[in-house]
């Protein structure tokens, strides 16, 4: 064995901690934003739910990192019958609170 | 007031059932009430370690069932009075453990223990979330290893957000508790240090104890080490984490740290 090698050997403590920092900042990120995604799913749904007749399965919650900028992404797909009977329903209610 | 510990780890063998007994048999040897509950239905250990494998009448999902009284599942040391056990089933399922059942079990022992000490499967499945969810607070069991630093830092994830604890909004007191060090190998740069697993999990240190073959010992006896050799560098790693946990401020030995020449001259204990 070289003196060079001899070196080069030692200490892989190092490699260890640089691939845990590394791995565990990614999975940090993506493991708890799946958890607040869900948590915004629930009670997205339920806010709507309590207005519109809907199906669930339409609503997609989307999380963007990229850089210093996040976005979230809501998208609900309803029936357009639904928001129809729905403003109907609501709008004489809303001319009198104007009043 | 009573406290509930679980000590978790994620990864299996890094010394969760070892560290239960011993820091439960340490506490208890102050003169505190102290139960060690083992949930890792299917796979007991804890009873092995604690030289009580042949006095499991009932077990934790008995008493969780209702199918037997509290009282008649705690098995009581036969060497500290103040120490008793809660056995896990050998044969059920694990999904006879319900959260409601668990949490029935628990209330009614912290209203005659000081310390309720749940020994976790590992794993993040069912077992090991329902041993940690009424904990007041968590011993996270670490090896300086890859493997075990990664799946004890999901474990913190988990303790942060799926325990009454933290659903309540509360933060969890977690400590960590580096088992299986080796200073030597440390020194050579060939394990992550203490300050390196410190720095990655960042969260506080209950103790480090040393890979030692004492302790390998004790459980060939069945005798926690802090009962068995409590005067062993172990023992005393151990001994000095559980006074730790009781709040008292024990300053932080590194097992197996060379002594100065000072210190060798006159003999005293490396600190």
């Amino acid at each position: 064995m070289t003196l060079f090698n001899f070196f080069k050997s030692r200490g892989t403590a190092p490699v260890a901690r640089e691939r845990l920092q590394i791995l565990l900042a990614h999975e940090r990120v993506s493991l708890g934003s799946c958890d607040l995604i869900a948590i915004l799913r629930d009670e997205l749904l339920a806010t709507i739910a309590r207005h519109i007749e809907f199906d669930p399965e339409k609503l997609s919650v989307k999380l963007d990192r990229s850089g210093a900028m996040s976005t979230l992404e809501i998208d609900v797909e309803i029936p357009s019958e639904e928001i129809a009977a729905e403003t109907r329903r609501r709008a004489p209610l809303s001319r009198v609170s104007a009043a | 007031m009573s406290k509930v510990i679980v000590v978790t780890s994620g990864k299996g063998g890094v010394g969760k059932t070892t560290s239960t007994a011993s820091i439960g048999a340490a506490l208890a040897q102050t003169g505190k009430r102290v139960c060690v509950v083992d949930f890792d239905v299917g796979l007991r250990n804890l009873d092995l370690v604690l030289g009580a494998e042949r006095r499991v009448v009932y077990d934790l999902i008995n008493v969780a069932q209702g199918d037997a009284k509290l009282k008649q599942a705690l098995i009581r040391d036969k060497r500290i009075d103040t120490l008793y056990l809660l056995a896990a089933s050998q044969t059920r399922d694990k999904d006879a453990l319900t959260d409601e059942g668990v949490e029935r079990v628990i209330n009614e022992l912290r209203s005659s223990f000081d310390y309720v000490i749940c020994d976790s499967p590992a794993g993040i499945e069912r077992g090991a979330l329902l041993a940690m969810r009424f904990a007041d607070q968590a011993v996270v069991v670490t090896n300086p290893e890859v493997s075990s630093v990664r799946d004890s830092d999901r474990i913190i994830g988990l303790l942060d957000s799926k325990t009454r604890c933290a659903e309540r909004g509360d933060r969890m007191d977690k400590q960590l508790l580096l088992t299986r060090f080796d200073q030597a190998r440390c020194s050579r740069g060939e394990m992550l240090s203490v300050a390196d697993v410190l720095d990655i999990l960042s969260i506080p240190l209950l103790g480090i104890i040393p890979e030692s073959a004492d302790i390998l010992r004790a459980s060939n006896l069945g005798a926690p080490i802090t009962m068995n050799n409590a005067s062993s560098i172990a023992g005393r790693a151990y001994g000095d984490a559980a006074r730790r946990l009781a709040g008292e401020t024990v300053p932080m030995l590194v097992p197996g740290t060379k002594k100065n020449l000072l210190n060798r001259v006159f003999g005293r204990r490396a600190a």
